[in-house]
C-alpha cells in the first residue's frame, strides 16, 4: 500500500464519522435552531471544545443571515472556510538551521508517541538524503532508550545515548557536540513524557533548551509537541504550558488512524496561534505526513468517496 | 484553564439573587453552564446532555430554584448525580476461587498499560502480601517486554517473559503453566496496545481471553481521553466484556470527564487511578473524590492520605516534643521541609485544597514558585552540623554567613532572613508551649504575636525585607 493510500485511509475513519453525521445531517433540510443544535453536537463530538465549536456557529449563523441562505446544506462550505481560516493562519514550514545541525526538541506528556514520531521523523528525513542522528533524551522511562535504539536501526541512523537515570540535560549536550563533530544535518532529540503541570519536570525542559542555546544560539529550530488525537481539551492546557515551558513551534498530531477525530487542534490553533506540522497515520515507519490544512479539513467534508 | 463547575454556577445564580421568582429561562441558562463545564472537563456530549436533563428535573422537582442558594443546592445535585454514575462505593479487584487470578490489561497505545500492569504487581504484592506473575505479551512495540522486566526488578516481581519470537498465544499459556507450578496467585497480563477497530488485534485479545478464563479484564483509559472514550471503551466492552477500568495519568491537571463517559457506556467500576510514573503510584478510584474533581472542588481527602502516607508517624512525634521543649532545630526544620516535598510538586498539592482550585489559575503558568524553599534548603544545606543545631554561632559570625551564603548560591541577607524568621518561629513555638502548661499571660502573649499579620517565611518584614 503507497504512503498516499494509508494516508487516505487513515484520514478516511476520521472523515467518516464526521462527514457521514454532517453531510446526512444538512441534506435536504432547512435551516432552525435544531439544525444549529445538532450541528454544534457534531463538533463537540469532534473534540472541537466548547469555545471554537461556539465561535464556529456563530460564523455559520451570521453568514446564513446575511446571505439569506435557503437550505441547511449551504452552510457547510461556511464551516469549512471558517475551520480552514484558523487552521491555515500560522507557517506550517520546518525551520531549518543556517548553518549546521538543525535540532528538532519533541516533547509532550506521557504515552502520546514521542518516540515512535521520532522513529518516523529520521526516517523521513534519511529519504530526503540528510544525515540525521538521534539524542535519547528519554532517560527516565524503563527500556525507553531501548525502545529509540530499535527505531534508530530500523531507520539506520546513529543513536546518542547514556545509561538510564543519567542527566537528560546531558545527553543532548553530549548529542550536540557529536551531531556538530560528525557535521549532522538533522538532530532529533527525545524527551521523557512529562506532565505539564509538574514544575519539577518542566524546569528539566527549561534545563535542554538552554543547553541547546549554549551550544548553538538559534538552536533549538524546531520544539515540536506531540498530541495524541484521542486527548481532549487538556491538550490545550498541554500546548499552553510547553509553549511557555520551551517555546514551542508546533505541533504533531498523532494516532489520527483510530477513530478519534483530533479536533482539538482547532482551539490549539486558534487560541494559542500553534501550526500543525505533523500527523501520525499509524505504526509503520513511513506514516506520517506534513500537515495540510485545507486537506485536513477537505477531508472531513467531501461527499465523495468512503 | 477552565473555570470550575461549581464556580460558574455560583457566579450564574448569584446573577439571579432576589429575582424573586426563577423564569424557564434562568434554568435553561444554569442548565447550559452545566453542560458546558462538563463538556469542558471532556465528558462526552450525549452523556453529559442526559445528566443535564437529569439535574434539571431533580432541582425543579424539589423546588430549590427559588430559594437564596440555589447555585450551592444545584452543586450538591450536580455531585450527589456525578457520584452516582461514578459508582457510589469503591470496587475491589476479584479474586478467583480457584488460583491463579488472571487479569488481563487492555487498552489503547499509550494508555500505560505496561506501568499500570507493574503497579497492579507491586499493589498485590506490597498491599495485599499476594505473589503476581507480571507476564510480558505485547510482543510489537519495540522494547515494551524490557519495559516490564525491567519495571518487575524494580519492584521485586516476578516477570513471565519468553520474548518477542513467540506468539501472544503461546506466552500466556507458558505463562499459566508457569503460575500453577510456581505457586504464583495472580497472573497479569500485559497486552500490546491496539486501537479498537483494527480487528486482527482485537481477535488476538479474545483468543488471549478464552485460552486465560480472566477473573478481571481491566480496561486502561488515559485520564485525558477526549469524546472518543465511549467509542473505544464500547468496542472493548463488546468484543471482551471488560469488569473494570483503570483510569491512568489522574496525576495530570486534566478534570477526567472520560470517567464518567466510560463508566456510562460501560456500566464497570474504574477499580484504580495511577497517580505518578513511579510504581507505588497507584490508588484506588473514589468516586466521590473524582466528582469533586470534575466539578472542580479541590480533593481534601486525597491531600489528607497523602500527607499521612509522606509523614513518618514516629518522626512527628518526636519533632513535636522537640517543639515543646524548645530545642527545635535548623536540622529538624529541614526534615519537615522535605517531607512536605515528598508529597508532590505544591501546585499539585494546592490543586487539592477547595477554593485554591480556582484561585491557582491566577498564578504564573507552570505553576507555584518552589524557588524559596529550594534557597531555604540550600541554605540550610550549606552549613555545619554544629551550625543546624545553634543558629546563634552563624548570627554571631559574619565570615560564617558569608561562607554559608556562598556555599548555597545566595546572599549574606537571605541568609540573615532565613535565621530572623527561624528566630521568630522558636519564639512562637515557645509561646505555645508555655500555653499547654497554662498560663493566661503567655496567651496575651501569643495573642500579641499572631496579631501581626506574618508567617514564618512568608516573607519579611518591613523596611529589612528585599
Amino acid at each position: 500500500m503507497g504512503i498516499f493510500d494509508r494516508l487516505k485511509q487513515g484520514l478516511t475513519k476520521t472523515r467518516k464519522t464526521f462527514q457521514d453525521t454532517v453531510a446526512t445531517l444538512v441534506h435536504r433540510r432547512s435551516i432552525d435552531a435544531e439544525l444549529y443544535d445538532e450541528l454544534e453536537e457534531k463538533l463537540l463530538a469532534a473534540d472541537i471544545g466548547f469555545d471554537t465549536t461556539t465561535a464556529l456557529l456563530e460564523r455559520m449563523k451570521k453568514e446564513a443571515r446575511r446571505q439569506s441562505f435557503q437550505t441547511a446544506d449551504q452552510l457547510i462550505p461556511v464551516l469549512k472556510e471558517a475551520m480552514d481560516e484558523i487552521l491555515t493562519a500560522q507557517d506550517h514550514a520546518m525551520h531549518t538551521a543556517a548553518q549546521g545541525p538543525t535540532v528538532i526538541l519533541v516533547v509532550g506528556v506521557n504515552g502520546v508517541g514521542k518516540t515512535t514520531t521520532i522513529g518516523k521523523l529520521a526516517h523521513r528525513y534519511t529519504l530526503e538524503g540528510k544525515r540525521v542522528m538521534i539524542a535519547a533524551g528519554d532517560t527516565f522511562r524503563a527500556a525507553a532508550i531501548e525502545q529509540l535504539a530499535v527505531w534508530a536501526e530500523r531507520a539506520n541512523v546513529p543513536l546518542v545515548r547514556q545509561a538510564i537515570g543519567s542527566d537528560a540535560a546531558a545527553v543532548i549536550f553530549d548529542a550536540v557536540q557529536s551531531a556538530r563533530a560528525r557535521q549532522v544535518d538533522v538532530l532529533l532529540c527525545d524527551t521523557a513524557g512529562r506532565l505539564q503541570n509538574k514544575s519539577h519536570l518542566m524546569d528539566e525542559l527549561r534545563k535542554i533548551v538552554r543547553i541547546m542555546k549554549r551550544e548553538i544560539p538559534d538552536a533549538p529550530h524546531e520544539v515540536l509537541l506531540v498530541v495524541d488525537a484521542t486527548t481532549g481539551q487538556n491538550a490545550l492546557s498541554q500546548a499552553a504550558m510547553f509553549k511557555e515551558v520551551a517555546d514551542v513551534t508546533g505541533v504533531i498530531l498523532t494516532k489520527l488512524d483510530g477513530t478519534a477525530k483530533g479536533g482539538v487542534i482547532l482551539p490549539i490553533s486558534r487560541e494559542l496561534n500553534l501550526p500543525i506540522k505533523w500527523i501520525g497515520i499509524g505504526e509503520q515507519i513511513d506514516d506520517l505526513q506534513p500537515f495540510m490544512a485545507s486537506s485536513f479539513s477537505e477531508a472531513l467534508f467531501s461527499p465523495q468517496e468512503s | 484553564m477552565f473555570e470550575s463547575l461549581s464556580g460558574r454556577l455560583q457566579t450564574a445564580f448569584s446573577k439571579l439573587r432576589g429575582k424573586g421568582r426563577l423564569s424557564e429561562t434562568d434554568v435553561n441558562d444554569a442548565m447550559r453552564e452545566i453542560r458546558r463545564a462538563l463538556l469542558e472537563a471532556d465528558v462526552n456530549h450525549v452523556v453529559a446532555k442526559k445528566f443535564v436533563d437529569a439535574v434539571k428535573e431533580r432541582a425543579i422537582g424539589q423546588d430549590i430554584l427559588q430559594s437564596l442558594t440555589a447555585g450551592q443546592q444545584v452543586v450538591s445535585i450536580v455531585n450527589d448525580e456525578l457520584t452516582r454514575l461514578l459508582g457510589e462505593t469503591q470496587a475491589k479487584l476479584e479474586r478467583s476461587a480457584k488460583p491463579p487470578t488472571v487479569v488481563m490489561m487492555v487498552g489503547l497505545q499509550g494508555a500505560g498499560k505496561t506501568t499500570a500492569t507493574a503497579k497492579l504487581g507491586r499493589f498485590l504484592a506490597t498491599s495485599e502480601h499476594r505473589r503476581p506473575l507480571l507476564v510480558a505479551a505485547d510482543i510489537y512495540r519495540p522494547a515494551a517486554i524490557d519495559q516490564l522486566v525491567a519495571l518487575g526488578q524494580q519492584i521485586g516481581v516476578s516477570v513471565w517473559a519468553p520474548g518477542a519470537t513467540l506468539a501472544p498465544v503461546e506466552i500466556v499459556r507458558t505463562a499459566l503453566d508457569e503460575a500453577r507450578r510456581g505457586g504464583y496467585d495472580y497472573v497479569l497480563i500485559d497486552t500490546a496496545g491496539r486501537l479498537h477497530i483494527d480487528d486482527v488485534l482485537m481477535n488476538e485479545l479474545e483468543q488471549l481471553q478464552q485460552l486465560s478464563d480472566p477473573e478481571e479484564i481491566l480496561l486502561v483509559v488515559d485520564a485525558m481521553t477526549g469524546q472518543d472514550a465511549v467509542t473505544v471503551a464500547q468496542s472493548f466492552h463488546e468484543a471482551l466484556g471488560i469488569t473494570g477500568v483503570v483510569l491512568t495519568k489522574m496525576d495530570g491537571d486534566t478534570r477526567g470527564g472520560a470517567a464518567l463517559s466510560v463508566r456510562h457506556v460501560t456500566g464497570c467500576p474504574i477499580k484504580f487511578v495511577g497517580t505518578g510514573e513511579r510504581p507505588d503510584a497507584l490508588e484506588p478510584f473514589y468516586p466521590d473524590r473524582m466528582a469533586s474533581r470534575i466539578l472542580g472542588m479541590g480533593d481534601v481527602l486525597t491531600l489528607i492520605e497523602k500527607a499521612q502516607a509522606h509523614f513518618d508517624e514516629d518522626q512527628a512525634k518526636i519533632l513535636e516534643q522537640k517543639m515543646r521543649n524548645n530545642d527545635f532545630t535548623l536540622e529538624d526544620f529541614l526534615s519537615q521541609l522535605q517531607q512536605v516535598k515528598k508529597m508532590g510538586p505544591l501546585d499539585q498539592l494546592m490543586g487539592m485544597i477547595p477554593g485554591l482550585g480556582g484561585a491557582l489559575k491566577h498564578l504564573p503558568q507552570g505553576g507555584v514558585d518552589e524557588k524559596p524553599l529550594k534557597r531555604i534548603e540550600a541554605i540550610i544545606l550549606s552549613m555545619s552540623p554544629e551550625e543546624r543545631v545553634k543558629p546563634e554561632l552563624v548570627e554571631k559570625s559574619s565570615s560564617r554567613r558569608v561562607r554559608i551564603a556562598k556555599g548555597s548560591g545566595t546572599q549574606v541577607k537571605d541568609v540573615n532572613q532565613l535565621l530572623r524568621q527561624f528566630g521568630e518561629m522558636r519564639k512562637m513555638m515557645k509561646q505555645f508551649s508555655a500555653m499547654g502548661k497554662g498560663g493566661k499571660r503567655s496567651m496575651a502573649g501569643l495573642k500579641n504575636r499572631l496579631g501581626a499579620p506574618r508567617m514564618p517565611f512568608g516573607g519579611g518584614r518591613g523596611k529589612r525585607s528585599r
